[in-house]
């Protein structure tokens, strides 16, 4: 990765060929104990209960018994799991597309403001991602409170009639993506003024010369300037989406009648509130598969833009 | 917009500076426009938490009347929880709970980019790739197993148990970055250093670390909100509110029972926040830098 290019250093320049070599067992023996605090985390803590999950999910209830992908074919029979699947993806999904959106067009519209105002209104549209979204989330319970919402109240000024935020499937699924958005717009928006920062003035000016409207200016310099730290910044953002956890506990905790759960909250529904640990295991594993093709492609994005730098 | 391709037929070049004026003039109106909107459903939550914080419980239960006014401004709530045990207890266990999570994994991840950024070994490029893959791993997909491997060690109920844990969050993405940075550093300088005879150890310590030194910043300040709002863990692994950080004790232990106590709840939530809206007010610039040049630069 990064150090592709660092670690190309010549080493057989140096002379005497044993002392040389005695110098990189060395080197190699203190990198590996510099690295070893890292492994132990890797390998400790992600990769042994990684594997420990898949274990776990395919044990029964009291965790007494091989039954192989038993709790799978139960999950999948069951009327509420196909329904948090289903919601754990429209969420992920809608929510992404909309931060994305939002937080380019924000980024847009800072870009074009003089450099000192920037840095306040910057600050200012930060502050929903500052704060721990497990809190901020608190805020947003109590402005949806049914009997008593701030927001309703609002809308009254407008003759919108009342909105049963929380109370009403679809209303709850909204409210979720609604705080969603709010918390992770503003990085889409960071991610994407550096990324505007970063396009040289010249296209612009010979884009300009050559008659292109503002419009033809966004579709055929903007966009493909930035589009790999586009794709990079969206499918990052829909694995952390993906396995949102916070803000469904804190909002809805799964309900009405189960409608607003995602993988995440449903695991832990499952798997420590119930005490059924191995289907709450099999229940986050879903996530796998799919964060698993994801992070493929953010990979090689990822790859694919060190390869430009060089 | 469409000034410009009017000018088509009539191309002088006064015109054409009239007219890119004005452009840019009303793209600098709609900017103000939607940035003045967007701040404002920005900051409406916390603006309202405020507002219900400084509220009396009876005016916060009188439901007539505009809700996003305050008639007789109270601290009332902010006293009760500052002088409340629990409370502080919380802030304490996050207070702990951070600092040692910070410590240890500036420690692990300053150490091993160091080594993967400049030294060789067997393995290097596959541990840089494993790093980033780490990180994409979320703590929802881990929780359950780690569950199990924390209970059995004892320290479910426990801010060990975090301490433990919490690197899993941490530790990927402060490497990934200080990878990054230390990459960045021009290779004449650990030279000089090997010509002058020093070690690795003194080459890390005097000349990585100072030079790095914004890397470092924004790795900690990475470190710190992660831990500070970590939620998913502290919910799974606790359940005695003596040993509960902040962010969990206040989301579970200051609801109770049919009515709210609204008020206080939104200021234990806002004290809550606090500590990372301060870090961020002073080093915001080398966080987003930071931030920014881990995900571009990689």
């Amino acid at each position: 990765m990064a150090d592709g290019a660092t670690l190309a250093m010549p080493r057989a320049e140096a002379p005497g060929g044993a002392s040389l070599k005695r110098f990189a067992r060395r080197r190699s023996t203190i990198a590996f104990l510099m690295t070893l605090p890292l492994i132990a985390v890797i390998g400790g803590l992600v990769a042994w209960p990684a594997g420990y999950a898949i274990w776990l999910s395919m044990l029964n209830r009291r965790m007494t018994q091989f039954i192989g992908l038993g709790n799978f074919e139960i999950l999948l029979d069951s009327e509420t799991f196909r329904m948090v699947i289903f919601q754990s993806v429209f969420f992920a999904v809608t929510a992404v597309i909309l931060k994305a959106l939002i937080g380019f067009w924000l980024a847009h519209m800072l870009h074009h403001l003089p450099a000192k105002g920037q840095k306040k209104w910057r600050g200012m549209l930060l502050v929903p991602w500052v704060i721990p979204p497990a809190l901020s989330t608190l805020g947003w319970w109590w402005m949806f409170e049914p009997t008593y919402s701030s927001i309703n109240w609002v809308l009254a000024i407008f003759a919108v009639p009342a909105v049963p935020w929380l109370g009403e499937p679809w209303w709850a699924r909204i409210s979720v993506i609604i705080v969603n958005v709010w918390y992770g717009a503003p990085f889409f928006m960071i991610m994407y003024l550096a990324a505007l920062k970063s396009v040289p003035e010249q296209l612009y000016e010979a884009a300009a010369i050559d008659g292109a409207t503002g419009w033809q200016k966004l579709r055929y310099v903007t966009l493909p300037m930035m589009r790999n730290i586009i794709s990079i910044t969206v499918l990052f953002s829909l694995i952390v989406t993906f396995a949102n956890y916070d803000i469904v506990r804190v909002l809805t905790n799964g309900g009405p009648r189960d409608l607003t759960h995602v993988f995440a909250s449903y695991a832990f529904q499952v798997g420590v509130l119930a005490g059924n640990i191995p289907r709450g295991a099999a229940v986050s594993l879903f996530m796998f598969p799919i964060l698993a093709v994801i992070a493929f492609f953010v990979l090689r994005g990822v790859n694919r833009r060190t390869k430009e730098e060089l | 917009m469409s000034a410009t391709t009017a000018s088509r037929d009539a191309p002088g070049i006064y015109h054409k500076a009239g007219s890119l004026r004005s452009e840019r003039r009303w793209a600098l109106w709609t900017a103000y426009a939607s940035l003045i909107v967007a701040a404002i459903i920005m900051l409406a939550p916390p603006v309202y938490m405020f507002l219900t914080s400084i509220k009396t419980s009876a005016e916060i239960a009188d439901l007539g009347g505009n809700p996003w006014i305050v008639r007789s401004p109270t601290l009332e709530n902010y006293r009760a929880l500052l002088s409340s045990p629990m409370f502080m207890g919380f802030f304490w266990n996050s207070v702990k709970v951070t600092l040692l999570v910070v410590a240890v994994s500036m420690v692990i991840s300053v150490l091993a980019a160091f080594a993967l950024a400049r030294m060789r070994f067997w393995g290097s490029q596959w541990l840089a790739t494993g790093v980033f893959l780490t990180y994409l791993v979320p703590d929802t997909l881990l929780f359950i197993p780690l569950y199990q491997i924390v209970g059995s060690l004892g320290l479910l109920n426990s801010t060990w148990g975090l301490v433990l844990v919490y690197p899993t969050l941490t530790v990927p993405f402060c490497t990934w970055i200080m990878i990054g940075y230390f990459a960045s550093i021009p290779k004449e300088l650990d030279e000089a250093a090997l010509i002058d005879g020093a070690n690795w150890m003194q080459m890390l310590v005097r000349i990585f670390i100072p030079v790095a030194l914004p890397g470092i910043i924004a790795a900690t300040i990475f470190a710190f909100t992660v831990s500070w709002a970590a939620f998913v863990y502290p919910t799974a692994f606790i359940t005695t509110p003596s040993e509960m950080p902040l962010t969990i004790g206040v989301v579970s232990q200051l609801i109770r029972g049919d009515t709210f106590a609204w008020g206080q709840l939104m200021a234990g939530a806002l004290l809550a926040a606090l500590p990372p809206v301060i870090v961020y007010v002073f080093l915001m610039d080398y966080y987003i830098a930071g931030l920014t040049a881990g995900a571009t630069k990689g």
